[in-house]
């Protein structure tokens, strides 16, 4: 960093922030750029989400849906319990989640710590190859998850190490207390520091998911700053919580989410994507958010590119929806299995 | 098949059980009307549903009389604990019949099932919860000490919320001790026929509340009876101009509810997501026939551009289509000749050089539809900037600054309703306190409440309803003269009824 004659601190020339903000890339102008962004109105918001979490989701077009939504799972484990043979049983339920049913999709990715990404590499084995036919992804949490309080040289190195052991996703933290005390350029620069350390040695890139933890944000002004801040920064998707603080993903916090994406892709042409994570437990639930996405930015969005959801138990009530609509009864938690 | 083209989800319509005719509800009981009967369809399909009796002169003289005659054996006496209970009653069933009564609805009025399931019934129950809680508190209604209730009202409310106008209208009238004779719009009388069942089951004493049938000349008739003390009526500025003229001079207390063409004001640090999603909500909600419906967009101009793109992409999210399915956002509009003035005045835009455009969308064979539309390039002076086209057409306009949004939102002849969009908190109150309409929204629009007054400025009527101001309409201080018997029809002599419309 180094400070200009105005006392204003230059901050990482990123691409997008240098092509939207302009060439004088500073945090006074980082700063200025996000409080100019039109604000959120609470009520209103909360209310079309409610409106849109009434659409009635029904035969055909829940079939569609209830696939779809295993397809855009990050089947997550995140305990300090994990281990090995834990991430193996993951695995194994993430290439096969109905073994009574094969032909249901497999999710997109496991999520882990990151010392568990060679674990979840050699479980998933051929299924982990680059051209393999229903690839999953492995996902890899960084930068001093849940809480992002370490030094930058920690994070760093955390995220070199997951993606040196094979993590295709880099699932990080933001720093909130710095964006809570309006150090916009610190919170910014470090996403551009940990996009770079996503850089593998062939000079390809793994998808960098920057974590807002909505919950500890609060305000929805704050959230879509953050959200702008994130992308602006470099981010591949932006998420919504860690999970391990209340309140995590909601729809109307994915929801306004999901306009910033919007505005960006009218902006720029270019396609970010979302990940709601943490208290999607139902089929209903879930139903809910894929109608925010395809009528808030469309049906394209509705791919393990550009959509997650991360989740653990939500993929087991899918899986029970999905059996009523073939079997046309309800089964029960015994008919699906833990991991 | 995109996920966008949700299948079909039909509410089912198995839940009515119509009766092949309805007669007049009299006295407490179903009587059949001496005027030709007529038949009401679903506006969706040009189906018809049941067939509704009309009420002649005589019918509704039998209807005031009965009216007349609750008024002074029963209602009148009645303390006002008990009339709450009754109020209390009728707000529970109308919850439990909900599904119904909105099935009912939609079927009858063709609008979109999830508002008369998520708006309409549930704020009918809303309306009398409010009113019954206020029957035995009337000494706080503002008249001063022990105020009178008025004798019989005479009630006329239009098709655009047919029950919902039902509650506005009986509730408050009701709680303050009068009794009343409704007639229900000739389109929309289907939901008016399950409430009076709904009276049956309430046990409610008859002739409490009666329900006349009919068009024109049965309204024209109940509200220049010569035995009703006041006059409630909602619906054109035409008519209640014609009301307000032949209720002159007889000592019925009136208020009317008119015509509108509400101005929503966008200044350029408005939360825009949701301004957009109030645009939408202020003329797309129930067909845009919504006399308060914010019809007039006063966008900044710095903003218009960005506002008119977020709107058409909006726009094209809108499921026009069966007013029964789930997932439907715009219904079917209530009669051909609405539909017919819609056109008309679209067409009168374009003429004029507005600007028209309106999502692809394919509207269904039978029935009346008008696609979602907005008009750029409105000027003040045209003729879409000015008259209530009462339909799903949004006017765009724009402003310069706060006295100019000021200026063009008080420039009409109505003075309803309007809206303000900014994230700046003082701009709000300062224009809201410069606007002349009855109804000012903050950053939302079209959003109602029991506690909570509406009305009109100017050619949109006088009086309020909804509130403490509401029953306020419905009473007469202690001390006043206003027929607590049948003084009215004391002084006048009988003249033939009807025929003034």
């Amino acid at each position: 960093m180094e400070t200009t004659a105005t006392g204003s601190t230059a901050i990482a020339p990123a691409s997008r922030a240098l092509e939207v903000i302009g060439g004088d890339l500073t945090e006074k102008a980082l700063k200025r750029y996000l409080e100019g962004i039109a604000g959120v109105d609470a009520v209103g918001l909360e209310a079309r989400a409610a409106s849109l979490g009434t659409r009635s989701i029904k035969t055909t077009s829940k079939a569609w849906a209830l696939d779809k939504i295993i397809s855009l799972i990050d089947l997550t484990t995140l305990e300090g319990a994990d281990t090995p043979g834990k991430v193996r049983s993951l695995v194994a339920k993430a290439l096969v989640p109905d073994a009574d049913d094969l032909s249901t999709p497999r999710v997109a990715a496991v999520c882990v710590y990151g010392d568990m990404v060679p674990h979840a590499v050699e479980a998933l084995g051929r299924a982990h190859d680059a051209d393999a036919a229903g690839r999953i992804n492995v996902a890899a949490v960084a930068t001093a998850f849940p809480s992002g309080r370490a030094s930058r040289s920690v994070k760093l190195s955390d995220t070199a190490d997951a993606v040196a052991a094979g993590a295709d996703e880099i699932d990080m933290v933001i720093d909130r207390g710095a964006f809570l005390s309006g150090r916009y350029g610190l919170v910014f620069d470090e996403i551009v520091a940990v996009k770079e350390a996503c850089r593998r040695a062939d000079g390809s890139y793994a998808h960098l998911k920057v974590i807002l933890e909505t919950g500890e944000l609060n305000t929805y002004d704050n959230i879509r700053r953050a959200s702008w801040l994130s992308i602006l920064a470099g981010g591949d998707f932006i998420k919504t919580s860690t999970g391990k603080v209340a309140p995590a993903a909601t729809l109307p916090v994915t929801l306004s989410m999901l306009e910033v994406v919007r505005d960006w892709h009218r902006l720029t042409g270019e396609k970010i994507g979302v990940k709601p994570a943490g208290g999607i437990r139902t089929s209903k639930d879930a139903i809910k958010y894929l109608v925010t996405v395809a009528e808030t930015v469309g049906e394209d969005w509705l791919q393990p590119d550009l959509f997650r959801f991360g989740a653990s138990s939500l993929l087991n009530d899918v899986l029970l929806q999905r059996q009523k609509l073939t079997s046309g009864s309800y089964s029960g938690p015994a008919y699906v299995t833990i991991d | 098949m995109t996920f966008l083209e949700y299948a079909p989800a039909p509410e089912s319509t198995a839940i009515l059980d119509l009766k092949s005719e309805y007669g007049l509800f009299i006295n407490g009981e179903f009587v059949p009307g001496n005027g030709e009967s007529f038949t009401t369809i679903s506006p969706a399909t040009e189906q018809k549903i049941t067939t509704i009796s009309c009420a002649s002169e005589a019918d509704v003289d039998a209807a005031v009389a009965a009216a007349r005659r609750a008024y002074e054996k029963t209602w009148s006496k009645l303390s006002g604990t008990d009339r709450g209970k009754y109020l209390f009653r009728i707000a529970r069933l109308v919850q439990e019949r909900a599904r119904e009564l909105a099935v009912a609805e939609t079927l009858d009025n063709g609008k979109p099932i999830k508002e008369s399931r998520d708006v309409d019934v549930p704020l009918v129950a809303a309306w009398f919860f409010y009113y019954a809680g206020w029957a035995d508190k009337l000494d706080h209604a503002g008249m001063g000490p022990n105020p009178r209730s008025l004798g019989v009202a005479a009630q006329v409310i239009p098709w655009n919320f047919p029950l919902l106008m039902l509650a506005w209208k009986i509730a408050p009238a009701l709680a303050a001790g009068n009794t009343v004779v409704l007639k229900p719009a000739e389109t929309t009388s289907l939901t008016a026929m399950l409430f009076a069942e709904i009276l049956q089951q309430a046990d409610l004493p008859a002739g409490v509340v009666n329900i006349v049938t009919g068009a024109g000349p049965t309204g024209s008739a109940l509200v220049n009876h010569p035995d009703v003390n006041k006059v409630a009526f909602t619906g054109s500025t035409a008519v209640g101009r014609s009301i307000a003229r032949s209720t002159a001079g007889t000592g019925k207390k009136l208020t009317l509810e008119l015509g509108g063409k509400g101005a929503n004001i966008v200044f350029d640090d408005a939360p825009i997501d949701q301004a957009i999603e109030g645009i939408v909500n202020g003329i797309f909600f129930n067909q845009g026939q919504v006399c308060c419906a914010g019809s007039r967009l006063l966008v900044q101009e710095s903003i218009h551009d960005e506002v008119v793109d977020r709107l058409k992409a909006r726009l094209s999210t809108l499921r026009v289509g069966d007013p029964l399915d789930k997932n439907t956002d715009i219904g079917a509009i209530n009669s051909a000749s609405q539909l017919g003035r819609m056109r008309e005045l679209s067409d009168i835009g374009e003429q004029e050089g507005a600007t028209r455009w309106s999502p692809d969308s394919n509207l269904p064979q039978q029935g009346f539809w008008f696609p979602p539309t907005i008009f750029t390039n409105v000027s003040t002076s045209h003729r879409i900037a000015r008259d209530e086209i009462f339909g799903p057409v949004l006017s765009v306009l724009t402003f310069r600054t706060p006295a100019e949004a000021i200026a063009k939102a008080n420039n009409t002849p109505y003075g309803l309703s309007a809206g303000i969009w900014s994230d700046k908190g003082s701009r709000v109150l300062a224009v809201a306190d410069k606007l002349r309409a009855g109804v000012i929204w903050a950053n939302t629009f079209n959003k109602f409440d029991p506690a909570s007054p509406f009305g009109g400025y100017k050619e949109s009527g006088y009086g309020r309803e909804g509130g403490r101001h509401g029953l306020g309409a419905y009473l007469a201080p202690a001390s006043s003269g206003t027929a607590e018997k049948s003084v009215v029809s004391a002084l006048m002599s009988k003249t033939p009824l009807g025929g003034s419309k």
